[in-house]
Formats: structure tokens, sequence, C-alpha cells
């Protein structure tokens, strides 16, 4: 097996593309070290992303925020600008695993592993959020709910390395929230998720809005139809009923280990409304 | 053994207080040498390959391919563990779960091993061996298991302790009974019954550190193995009549341990890490996953229990039956009939009657997990209790009261209590401000009383007097819990001297006679009681050295608080001798001072205790969250309270884990789908609130201290106790452990469903 510490992008995609067998990218190694330990992968060739200029930077552009593919979570925490923006990513990015792990995991590695139970991902998919991709063929720019295709898969293709997440600038009341649920208080993977991101109008109206759910599908599920719901509305009892019911009725889950059909359903929704009303606050609608 | 084992009433000066452990500084700095962190010269790496079946016969093995790959070797099979247990089915069964003889029957269960250089190896080599099964249906569930048409395990078991003699084979091992009255009259005295059905999931010990050894075998035909165990001795029993050795010549080292709550108390990889090293001629140094320490080592039984219990409208009970059936694995236990044993043992009845069926499965072998089978049963019983005295119309805490089991009540399964601390416990929690404490909208509060019998058992120690006047204690039941620390204060209260001169240490097989594993909550009741025999021991001594020194009869000296006193009139000017400064003439009076004892610890004292718990429920999603939890148990004496307390918080924490989330999941294939702690859920630090304790101190009069053990039956009301919080938070009865969010909203929809028809 090689390790290799590219410093440069360049170099790290030409080593991917021309790799002859299976190979693999380290950001944080949360999830790539996981597999590897437990002999679900055996990479001949490991590209360490991190020394990477500019791939370890947060910066904030006329347009929003760009945060680097090598960015642990802990940092997104503490970056006063991006957590005032979008409360809702950062939270999510802040629930995974602990302290420890936040200490080395990235939300692209959180995209890129293609878990339908990611945290960051149905609130990165609510906040519109975009994926630089590099590769042998130059640059583009994705949505990031066209990367993951299912379980574990991407739609990435040989060579190609996630450069950064493009976060737009905030208009004026706007807010973003998450919530998972777990049985456990922590260390724990969601059993169903929500994220929501609204824009109100100065008449306490909802806008425009981006409603998700995680863990109910194989990938996480941009559920249209609840945006629909919410938008025009003030978020009273029956639109947040409503809300639930089509978050509910969207979901496609199964029964396994960590929760039933029946159970993820419901969740579903409940989580939807409570996170809507927690986005709707901070969008500063009453 | 001229040792009087009587409770005699004294007053203490270190027993009682709480002084830093001696293991403390070494595990807090990762000093400490846990099982992993024994290493020998040229020492192998040994890897297990486990059925990915649930129940398959073997039809053969090919391991040529394994052993050509460089840097293997020694590969393995059940021929390399030729059966030598000579009829004993209880060591066959071990044999057996240790490397398949014919049949892989269940998940995770060992069919070949390799040691090679190192890991990397090992794995690659796992994976040359070519293992033909015969795959056979399979059944997990204990109900279904006893089912005319369920997959037969073992076609040689016919169901013992029936009246007739069965005819067909069956995964019933055996019925047992207990009880006595006639339950028949009973319920016709009755003016309220309540039956109820109650299942609970499997569940794992959880111990952090997984099973891990080094063992070597040397041409000459000794041994020694390092071990992480409860029970080095029972250890070295085991390992060396499986492996054909003579037992004195096989040294096992007990290492630190990172918990076993009765999961090390049985040997897994051992035998195999032995036989590799014999067969490679190199030492081998086995380590389990946590994935193996999950398919193949540990788990409590699943259980299936109906309860019946009838009271008059005084509170009264007038009788109480329970049918209990509790999954084995695929090797015969007595896993139901401890459950029946345990069921009604808080209360004073007069007509009782319990059956436990032991039923086999495709599932790990059952081991011991924190007073085996009894949480199970508590929860069945206690919960029906809470639904009885909702009938009645009484509370719950009197209803206990008015029935608990007292000094001279005939215990449900047989014997009559002496002392006992069940009405105690009871009377403490009704007084206590956490009864009164106000709650929420959507909290509940519920309680519950569990028993456990202890253990006493084989045990010998050695104390040692140094010239310098330190004393060091060798015992040889394994620390698991602060025992060290305890039986060092026990040392220093016996002898008269300061605990920080005491230092003691859990000695091998080869530097002591034989000990009983640290089970049944015997390590500090068992050991202090030889450790006061061994220091009385020493005393004589050091009062004859004493008399020598100062040419007068033993008879005339005494010891008190440490030191030689010369008695009577006419050694009035004589002044004291302390322990320091008749040890510094030791090597002039007759060499090293020393105490020996060796005895069996009779009369270990029933133990009780009462829970309270608050439980916050969330009725749009099943999710619970524990908001105060208070243990109330007997202890005798707490020699050491702060590690009685941590034996109280550590078995309340394994019991809401157990209540709320804890499980074993098992796909249709058989296959176990959460052998890890991401899906295995034990509690996280911040899923427990602080756990209030309570001690109580009523003597044992069959220890010199009072003392009697602890470690257990803080795990046996928890279930219950959780059970009728929740129960008391949403007004649905939840008849099925673990409480997990999904079947908590579905008994909720479910509720919700029979209101709107
Ligand atoms: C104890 C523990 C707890 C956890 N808890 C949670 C949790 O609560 N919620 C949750 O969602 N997850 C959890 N995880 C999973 C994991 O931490 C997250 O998915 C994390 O975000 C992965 O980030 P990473 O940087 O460590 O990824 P890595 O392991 O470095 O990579 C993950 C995958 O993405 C690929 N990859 C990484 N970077 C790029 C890139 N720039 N371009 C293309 N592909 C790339 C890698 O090749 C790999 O396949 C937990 C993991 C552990 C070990």
């Amino acid at each position: 097996m090689r390790y290799i510490r590219p410093q440069s992008m360049e170099d790290a995609v030409g080593l991917l593309a021309g790799a002859a067998g299976p190979a693999a990218i380290l950001a944080g190694g949360s999830d790539l070290l996981v597999r590897m330990k437990g002999g679900f992968v055996e990479p001949e060739l490991i590209v360490d992303i991190k020394a990477i200029a500019g791939l370890s930077d947060i910066t904030e552009t006329a347009d929003g925020f760009r945060i680097g593919a090598a960015v642990p979570c802990a940092v997104l925490g503490e970056n006063a600008a991006l957590k005032k923006a979008w409360p809702g990513v950062v939270e999510a990015a802040k629930l995974i695993g602990s302290k420890q792990v936040q200490g080395r995991c990235t939300i692209v590695g959180n995209l890129c592993n293609a878990s339908p139970a990611a945290d960051s991902v149905p609130a990165l998919v609510a906040a519109g959020a975009k994926a630089v991709v590099a590769g042998p063929g130059g640059k583009r720019t994705i949505a990031v709910e066209s990367v993951p295709t299912g379980p574990g898969k991407t739609s990435l293709a040989k060579g190609e390395i996630i450069e950064a997440i493009l976060l737009d600038k905030r208009p004026p009341h706007a807010g973003d929230a998450y919530q998972r649920f777990i049985p456990r208080t922590e260390m724990d993977i969601a059993v169903v998720s929500a994220g929501v991101n609204l824009t109100v109008g100065d008449n306490g109206v909802v806008k425009a809005a981006r409603v998700a759910v995680g863990a109910a599908a194989p990938t996480v599920l941009l559920v249209e139809e609840a945006a629909q719901v919410l938008i025009g509305s003030k978020l009273d009892e029956a639109t947040l009923e409503r809300l639930a019911k089509i978050c509910s009725g969207a979901c496609r889950p199964i029964d396994d280990k960590r929760g039933t059909i029946e159970f993820r359903r419901k969740v579903a929704g409940v989580l939807a409304k409570r996170v809507a009303a927690i986005a709707y606050e901070r969008a500063g609608g009453k | 053994m001229n040792f009087d084992p009587r409770y005699s009433g004294r007053s203490f000066t270190s027993v009682g207080t709480r002084p830093i452990r001696p293991d403390g500084v070494d595990k807090v700095t990762g000093r400490a040498r846990y099982g992993a962190d024994f290493n020998m010269a040229g020492q192998l790496v040994g890897r297990i390959l486990r059925s990915p079946h649930a129940h398959a016969i073997i039809r053969k093995i090919d391991t040529s391919k394994a052993e050509k790959l460089a840097g293997v070797k020694a590969v393995i099979t059940a021929k390399d563990l030729p059966d030598l247990t000579d009829g004993d089915a209880a060591m066959y069964d071990i044999l057996d779960n240790s490397m398949a003889r014919t049949k892989a029957l269940y998940d995770g269960h060992a069919v070949a091993a390799v040691a090679a250089i190192d890991a990397r190896t090992a794995r690659q080599a796992l994976k040359l061996i070519e293992v033909d099964y015969e795959v056979l249906p399979h059944v997990t569930d204990v109900d279904e298991a006893m089912k005319h048409s369920a997959p037969l395990i073992n076609d040689a078991i016919f169901t013992e302790g029936l009246e007739e003699k069965p005819v067909k084979p069956s995964n019933v091992t055996k019925r047992t009974q207990y009880g006595h009255g006639d339950v028949h009259q009973g319920f016709g005295e009755a003016d309220f019954v309540v039956e109820r059905s109650f299942k609970t999931e499997q569940t794992h010990q959880g111990y952090i550190e997984p099973h891990a050894c080094v063992a070597s075998v040397n041409p000459d035909g000794t041994a020694d193995l390092w071990v992480c165990t409860q029970g080095h001795f029972v250890y070295r029993q085991h390992c060396a009549q499986l492996l054909g050795l003579e037992a004195s010549k096989l040294r096992v080292t007990s290492s630190e341990i990172g918990g076993g709550f009765g999961g090390k108390t049985h040997v897994w990889a051992e035998p195999v890490a032995l036989a590799l090293s014999r067969k490679a001629g190199r030492p081998v140094k086995l380590v389990m996953t946590r994935d193996e320490v999950f398919r193949a080592s540990g788990p409590t039984s699943a259980t299936s229990i109906d309860v019946k219990i009838g009271a008059k409208k005084d509170g009264t009970i007038t009788a109480a039956e329970a049918t209990l059936r509790y999954s084995c694995g695929p090797y015969a236990g007595m896993w139901a009939e401890i459950g029946a044993m345990t069921a009604f043992a808080c209360y004073k009845l007069e007509n009782v009657k319990t059956v436990g069926y032991e039923v086999l499965v495709n599932r790990p072998k059952t081991a011991a997990y924190r007073a085996p089978s009894a949480p199970m049963a508590a929860f069945a019983v206690e919960s029906a209790v809470d639904e009885l005295a909702k009938e009645i119309g009484i509370d719950p805490v009197d209803f206990r009261i008015k029935n608990a089991a007292q000094e001279g009540t005939r215990a449900s399964y047989g014997p009559v209590y002496g002392p006992i601390g069940i009405g105690p416990t009871l009377e403490a929690v009704k007084n206590h401000p956490h009864m009164k404490a106000p709650l929420g909208t959507n909290q509940g509060r519920g309680m519950a009383c569990g028993f456990w019998f202890n253990f006493g058992g084989q045990t010998c120690t050695d104390l040692n007097i140094g010239m310098d006047g330190s004393v060091s204690l060798a015992v040889g039941t394994v620390d698991v819990g602060g025992s060290r620390a305890s039986l060092s204060l026990v040392a220093a209260e016996e002898l008269g001297i300061d605990y920080a001169h005491v230092k003691a240490i859990v000695a091998d097989t080869s530097s002591l006679g034989y000990n009983d594993m640290t089970d049944g909550s015997r390590g500090t009741f068992s050991s202090s009681m030889a450790t006061i025999s061994a220091a009385r021991n020493a005393i004589k001594i050091l009062r004859e050295r004493a008399a020598q020194m100062w040419d007068i009869s033993v008879d005339d000296v005494a010891w008190e608080k440490g030191h030689a006193v010369a008695k009577g009139e006419k050694h009035g000017n004589l002044g004291k001798l302390s322990l320091k400064e008749i040890a510094a003439e030791s090597g002039k009076t007759g060499g090293p001072i020393a105490g020996h004892s060796e005895l069996v610890a009779d009369g270990a004292g029933v133990s009780f205790a009462t829970h309270i718990c608050d439980i916050e429920v969330d009725p749009e999603t099943g999710s619970t969250r524990v908001l105060r939890y208070t243990v109330v148990q007997d202890a005798g004496k707490a020699v050491h309270p702060t590690y009685v307390e941590g034996q109280y918080q550590g078995g309340a924490a394994q019991g809401i884990g157990w209540a709320l989330n804890e499980e074993y999941i098992y796909g249709k294939d058989g296959r176990l789908q959460n052998p890890g702690f991401l899906d295995y859920r034990i509690p996280v630090c911040s899923d427990l609130p602080m756990i209030d304790t309570q001690i109580l101190e009523i003597p044992n009069p069959n220890h010199p201290y009072g003392v009697r053990g602890v470690g257990e039956t803080s795990i046996v009301p928890p279930l219950a106790a959780i059970a009728n919080a929740v129960s008391n938070a949403v007004g649905v009865r939840m008849s099925h452990i673990p409480m997990s969010p999904p079947r908590i909203l579905a008994a909720l929809e479910a509720e919700r469903e029979r209101f709107s028809r």
C-alpha cells in the first residue's frame, strides 16, 4: 500500500487518475480508516489531501462562503460568520461523532462516503450548497445532492476530487436548521433526519424554502412538495401538519437494525416540523 | 480452620474510609497492563476463522493453502484440540464452543485458527482456509425454538426434569420448578389477579476490553498464559483439562481487567491460543476484535416470561406464579433455573410456583452477566406487581412493604432468610426526597426491587510483613472494582496499621492456592474473610516474636492498635512494641513474619436493592431520557464506600442501557446485525444522569465485619424500575425490553388507535 501526501491539486488528480489498483482519497479518515480496519476496502494507493494549498481554508467571498475540502468540522464551528449565516449547516457538521471525530472529519468526506444517514448532507442539500470538483478534465461545479447516487456510491469519476463546498451569501431574514433522531444523546448514526432552509419576507411569510430528509431513502431526499407547502405560509399549525405528512410520505425507508419503516416515516415528519419552526425563528419569522 | 467468621459488631478505624486505590495511578496514566499489553519475544499473532452460518454441518476444512502461505507458523482445527473431557458434558461444551467439532452452531462459532508472524499474514491465511459447510435451518428466537416444528440444534438432547421421560429430542434441555404452598388455592383467595407476558432481548456485558491473551507452551510440558480474566485459577483448570496439561505446570497470570461482568468467567480463545502455541512452538498472542467479542463471547439470555400474581383487597399477595423461558445459546445451561429461583425472592409468599425452561438457540453460548438471569425475572415480576398495585388502588411502595420478605421468611427458592435488607431498602425509598420531587409533563417515576444470592467459595491469601514493617497482601480473586483497596483496608484494620503501609496484589496461579473466580459478588466478601484470617495468623506470630523479645510468655502479650502490649501487672514497665519494631528484629527472632489463610467462605449474605427512576418520554418520537436515578442497597458493611457506590452506579448504568437500547439483532439469515458499539447501544456518558446512591448497612451475621457482596444486585431492579417509569409517564405498559424508541412509539400509536376507534 502506498500513502502519498501531495502538495498540489494537479498532483493529487494525476496520482488518482493514473492509479492501476484501488485508490482512495483521505481527508479526515474517520470513514476510510474505519472501513480499512474492518477489511471492507483495501486500497493500494491512499492520497491524503490535507497538505494541498487552500484546502484547509474557509473563505468569505462576495458570493458567500467557500469551505475547503480538508477543513475539519470543528473549524466550521469556530467560524463566527459562517455560523451566523448558516447555523443549520454548522449544527449538522457539529453533530458528527464526538469532539475527537470532529477534530478530523470533513463535510466533503461526509458527502463522499455517501451514507444515506450522513448528518451534514441534508443540511447542505437544504442550503442549496454546491461542490467544486477538480478532475483530469478540469473543474466543474455541481449541486451537492448530485454527488451521492446510492449507499456508498458517488457520481465522481476516476481521478476526481471535490475541492470545496460553496454556500451562497445570505439574504436578510433567512435561516436554516437540522435535527436527527438518535436513540442516544451522541456517538450515534441518524435513524432519520431533516434539514430546512427558509427565507422570510418582511410580513413574516415564507418566500423561499428547501426541505431535505435524511436516512429515509438510498440518498438524501430533497422534498420539493414540502417546500411548496411552506412557501406563502407563516408556518401555522396546519401548515406544519401538512409538512409532516408530506415528509413522512416522501420517505422510502427500510427496516433495519436502527429503526423500522413506520418509525422512520413518522419521525421524519416530526423532525421536519421541528426544524422548520427553528429555521423560521432563526429567519426572524414569528 | 480455627477462624471464627461470625459478625463481631466491632468499631472501625480504616474500614469505611475512602483512600485512593493502589491501581489508580497506573490506570489513569495508561501504565496499567491489560490483556493485550503483554508481549513475549518471538510471539506470533493468532486469529480465528468463524462460521458465517447460524447452523451448519462442517463437511470438510482444507487448510493446506493457508499452511503454505509464507509467515504462517500454525493452522489448527478441532483436530488439534482432541476431546479429553472424559464424559464431562459441561467441559465438552466449552471445548466445542472454543472450536466447532462437527457443526457450527451460531454465527461467529470458531472453526479454525492460525498463528502467523504478523496480523496481515494471519488475516490473509484465514481467507485461504476453505470450509465446506452444509447449511442447516436455524432458530434464534427463544419462543420459536420451543415449538415442535423448530430446527433441532442437538438431537441428543431430551428434556430433563419432566414427569415422563420424553421420547423425542427437543431444544428444551431442562425444566425446573421452585416454590411452596398451593397457588391454585391462593389464586382462589385473591380479589385481584394480574396476568402478563413479557419478553427481553439478549444483551452483552459490554466490557470495553476485548478478550486478550498471550499463550506460551514449552516443549517440556510447562506453559504460561497471560490473560484478561475474572478467574485465573478457573482458566488454569479449564485450559489444563482441555489441553491435557498438568494444572500446576500451567501458570496463569491475570492482567488488569477492563470489565468482565461475568463475561470473563469463561474460556473462549484461551485454549485456542494454547493449542496454536503448542503447534507453532512459539508464544501466541490472541486478541479478539469487537466483532468477535459480540458474535462469539458473552451474551446473556433472551427471555420470554409469563407472570400471574393475585392479592386481596387489603394488598396481601395470596399467590404468585411464573413461567420463565431463557435462551442458553446452543449448549445446555441453568439460566432459567436461576431466574425461577430469584423471581419472587423479595416477597413473603404463602403460595408460590415458578417453572423454568432452558432453551437452545443458534446464538452464542450464554454466559453469566452480573446477577445472571435475575434482571429479566425481576422485570416481569416487578412490572406485574406495579400493575396489581394499580388495580387494587394501593401505593406501589406500600404494596411491596406489606409483602416484603423478612428475617424468618421462607424464600420462594427454599431457604429461610436471616436478617435481610428488602424491608429497610423499601422504607428508605418511601422516605427518600426523590419520591416526593415534582414531575413535569411526559415524565414518569417508577421503582422496583431486586434480589441476588451472593456467593462465597474457595479463597486463599498470603500476608507477608517486610522487615521495614510494610505489608504485602497477595490475593487470588481478580480485582474488578477496587478490591485491592478494600482488602488493604481490611488488612490495615486487623493489624492496626495505616492503609499506606499495605500493598495488595493479585498473585498468579503458581504463587497461591486455588481461588474461585471473582463472580457471585464474592471478591471482597470472601477475600476479606481470608485476609482477616491471614492477618490474625500473622498477629499470632507477631505476639510470639514480641514475647521472645521481652522474654515473657506469649499468653501475656496482646495485640492492640498495631502494637504488642504486655498484659498483667508484672509487665507494667515493658511499654509497647510496634509492628515495625517487631518486623525489624524478625531476622533474629525466627525469620520472616507472614500469615496465611485458606478457607471456604460460607454464609455470603443475600442482597436486596430498591431503585427509583424518573424518565421523560417524547410522545412524538418515543425517545426517552433518564432524568433522575436513585439506588438504595444493603451492603452489610461498606468497606470502601466509594467503590460500593461505584458498584451501585455501574449496575444501574448497565441496567439503563439494557432497559432502553441494548439488544442483539439477528437477521433472517441468523447473522448478528450489530456486532459493534455503534449499533449495539450501551449508554454514553451524556445519556445518564448522576446516579444517586444510598448505602444501607444491615450486617451479614456470617462475616466478621458484616460484609455482604455488593457487585451484582444493582443490575437487578433497573429494567423493571424503568419500565414502570415509562408506563407511568405515558400510560402504556411496556412488556418488551429494550424499550427502544421504535417500540415505545409503536406502543403509543397502538394506544392512540385504540382510543380513536
Ligand atoms: C466514532 C465515529 C462517529 C461518527 N459519527 C458520525 C455521525 O454522527 N454522523 C455522520 O454523519 N457520520 C459519522 N461518522 C462518519 C464520519 O465521521 C463522517 O462521515 C465524516 O464526515 C467523514 O469525513 P472524513 O473527512 O473523516 O472522511 P474520510 O474518511 O477521509 O473519507 C470518507 C470518504 O470520502 C472520500 N473523500 C474524502 N474526501 C474527498 C474529496 N475531497 N473528494 C472526493 N472524495 C473524498 C474518501 O475517499 C472516503 O471514501 C462517524 C465516524 C466515526 C469513526
